[in-house]
């Protein structure tokens, strides 16, 4: 009874409304980081020095990489190379478990110093100092949270394509969770020079 | 009673799967509207009862019903139910759903699943609202805009209610989303830009608000969150945070999040009016392209909310000009409905007599806000009672006008049973005589001074109060007559055909009530435009 419809077009158009809404939900706290950074120049600067910038630059590397497989791999499916894009997929979840461990020993050194949202520690260090951290684990957690979202959509994208549901005519769906994935690397792009380098 | 529910057909019967189940994973997009409606009226009435409570409250000076902690989760809650759950949803998600698609010439929206999906984000996000009431610390008692420091320090049950909210900014993300989507993707052939019918356009303006601004108002509400969860102090000014940025942030979402209320209103009346005048919209692309417009402008004039939070003279400068500069958009709208009633053949039949009220209603309440809008005059009106009357003004004279307007015009064609014409024509009366008594004394006695939020005022304000309580009490034997004689309508109202009003737009060339896939076996073909009414005839009924 119901008609066979599909609009691939349609599918892609309404995932980058949806990259649309998520670029604006990072805005948000843009705005705050911009807003403090007038406020307090040199707090923020101080407060950048105690990151430790050899997680960060790996965590970019990770990410940047993984990026790359999850494009490849969409090539592959195209090129009816199915083996190869399940691996480069497997290769790209791997590349975000990576980011997120590399993330919680960053932070585990980081509340061990005592250095976390609402700690005395930090209270001590001025408000500037403390708002950088509060916003530095916000963004970063949000980030996370995105990474660990986007990895378990290329798993399950995965997951459909060794069972023959996502086809080299039929990898929409592998298209719109690179794209969700592209934008957990752009975010990164930005997040990463403005807590880790320019300060 | 065989007889009686014989009319439901269509896609009332029709269903891959049987029973409530049919309903619960139906992707139908008529089947999620009704749903929808179902949910929206549910809880316009408990916001109604609320707001009648408050009322009651204000009758006299001192306390009256309630207590002051009682006031405040009161009209918190009244705020966050009928923002979050009736006035946003309302006219894009029930009507939306129900109408867009056919009236492009679609089988159903460009992600039916997805569609679902926003409607148990709705029913999530009112579970947790209702339930914010009776549980942890006590209902929410921060006023519906949730300002900080207040709200990261309240004991009351804050956390719940936020994650309402944001449960159902998700639920709207994802209509407008599938709305733009489907608008680009799904119109049927002929049907080109120019010939969308107006409720299509003000939906697709609506649907790019809700897919700009609510994340803003998500990523607030998740901070605010935080705050309360860990102590981070990121709206803590002791602890380099900004409060005022809060309000900056939250009325980022929630200045445009009003156009989203009342854009899809506009866009109602501009069916019902056309169809009632028997005459084409006057300037349609100007009607067309305003709804854009208000879209675009609305999205800069947030600030206005903030001119006594603290705010340079430049900037209050900036934000005034640019109120005043939606206003024309607004005017836009209401000069051509009435261009279009001038000469027509008009029928005061009740949707039209809803519109009406509308256009009255709705200047009054426009022009208000240019009184709120004007820095001035602001300062001295700004938190008093003249502000909850222009709010109502706007979005209950004018939105819930237009959501009464648009269930007398589609419940026959979804039903395929007409309402009794008497009784909804003395429902409207006793609404509007109702509804303008409250708020006009809402207004009348914020001029005065008193300022809203509060649960006793001085002994002075109490005539107008009294006045007020006693409109709000005719508002709601209007909306007491008005439901039951739809109600009964439903279940027993004579059977009309394809098309009782004469209306020219694509959904009254289905079935009442539309069959699934509305369209049967061959896509339709449009060949003119939305309101050329020649040789249109309405059904007998």
């Amino acid at each position: 009874m119901s008609i066979e419809h599909r609009d691939d077009t349609g599918a892609r158009f309404g995932m980058w409304l949806f990259l649309y809404t998520e670029v604006i939900l990072f805005s948000g706290l843009f705005i705050l980081y911009a807003v403090a950074l007038m406020k307090y120049p040199e707090q923020y600067s101080q407060a950048s020095h105690k990151l430790n910038i050899y997680f960060g630059s790996i965590n970019t590397v990770v990410l940047l990489t993984s990026s790359l497989t999850v494009a490849l791999a969409i090539s592959a499916i195209q090129m009816k190379r199915i083996k190869q894009c399940l691996t480069l997929c497997w290769v790209t979840v791997a590349l975000a478990i990576v980011f997120l461990i590399n993330k919680y020993f960053e932070w585990s050194a980081e509340i061990s110093h005592g250095i976390y949202p609402g700690s005395e520690t930090l209270a001590e260090m001025g408000a500037g100092v403390t708002s950088f951290f509060n916003l530095y684990y916000f963004t970063a957690g949000l980030h996370g949270l995105h990474v660990f979202i986007g990895a378990t959509l290329i798993a399950v994208v995965a997951i459909m394509t060794a069972k023959g549901k996502v086809t080299s005519e039929r990898y929409t769906l592998l298209e719109n969770s690179a794209l969700y994935w592209h934008l957990v690397d752009l975010v990164w792009i930005f997040v990463f020079p403005l807590y880790y380098l320019i300060l | 009673m065989s007889e009686t529910t014989s009319t439901y057909t269509g896609f009332w019967k029709e269903s891959p799967r049987s029973g409530i189940l049919g309903w619960l994973l139906s992707t139908d997009h008529k089947r999620i509207g009704i749903m929808y409606l179902g949910c929206i009226v549910t809880m316009f009435l408990v916001g109604v009862c609320l707001g009648l409570a408050i009322r009651l409250e204000l009758i006299a000076p001192g306390e009256t019903i309630m207590g002051a902690q009682t006031y405040n989760a009161t009209f918190t809650v009244h705020g966050v139910i009928m923002i979050f759950l009736f006035i946003i949803p309302s006219i894009p998600a029930a009507f939306g759903n129900l109408i867009l698609p056919i009236q492009i010439g679609a089988r159903d929206v460009s992600f039916p699943k997805l569609n679902l999906l926003s409607w148990y984000c709705y029913v999530v996000g009112a579970i947790l609202a209702v339930f914010a009431i009776f549980s942890g610390g006590g209902a929410p008692d921060t006023g519906w805009t949730f300002y900080v420091p207040f709200s990261t320090q309240t004991t009351t049950n804050v956390n719940l209610a936020l994650m309402a909210a944001f449960m159902l900014g998700f639920s709207s993300i994802l209509t407008g989303i599938n709305f733009v989507t489907t608008i680009h993707r799904l119109r049927a052939e002929g049907m080109g830009w120019g010939r969308l019918p107006l409720f299509v356009w003000t939906l697709y303006a609506t649907a790019w608000i809700q897919v700009l601004a609510t994340p803003m108002l998500g990523i607030t509400l998740v901070i605010v969150m935080f705050e309360r969860v860990f102590g981070a102090g990121l709206f803590d000014a002791a602890r380099g945070g900004d409060p005022i940025l809060y309000q900056h942030l939250f009325w980022i979402y929630s200045h445009p999040a009003v156009y989203i209320m009342i854009l899809p209103g506009m866009g109602v009346i501009s069916e019902v009016i056309p169809t009632f005048a028997r005459k084409p919209l006057f300037g349609y692309w100007a009607m067309a392209l305003s709804s854009l417009a208000i879209a675009f402008a609305g999205s800069l004039v947030w600030a206005h909310h903030m001119y006594a939070s603290g705010m340079s003279d430049f900037s209050i400068l900036v934000f005034s000009l640019l109120t005043f500069i939606v206003a024309i958009p607004s005017a836009i709208k209401i000069f051509n409905w009435v261009s279009t009633l001038y000469k027509g053949s008009i029928e005061l039949a009740p949707p039209m007599l809803h519109a009406l009220a509308f256009i009255f209603n709705f200047a009054i309440g426009g022009l208000g806000g240019l009184a709120l809008g004007a820095a001035a005059s602001d300062i001295h009106l700004h938190d008093t009672t003249f502000v909850v009357g222009h709010f109502h003004y706007t979005m209950f004279g004018g939105t819930g006008f237009a959501f009464f307007a648009a269930l007398h015009y589609w419940l026959p064609k979804f039903t395929g049973r007409m309402y009794n014409h008497k009784w909804a024509t003395i429902a409207w009366g006793i609404l509007f005589v109702g509804f303008n008594v409250t708020y006009m004394s809402m207004q009348a006695v914020g001029i005065q001074g008193m300022p809203r939020r509060y649960y006793d005022y001085l002994p002075e304000f109490q005539p107008l109060n009294l006045v007020a309580t006693v409109g709000s009490w005719v508002l709601a034997v209007g909306l007491l007559i008005m439901f039951v004689n739809l109600w009964q309508g439903m279940r027993n109202g004579r059977p009309v055909g394809k098309n009782p009003w004469g209306s020219a737009t694509l959904e009254w060339d289905v079935p009442s009530p539309p069959p699934m896939e509305n369209f049967g076996e061959e896509d339709p073909v449009v060949t003119k435009g939305p309101y050329e009414f020649k040789g249109v005839v309405a059904d007998e009924y």
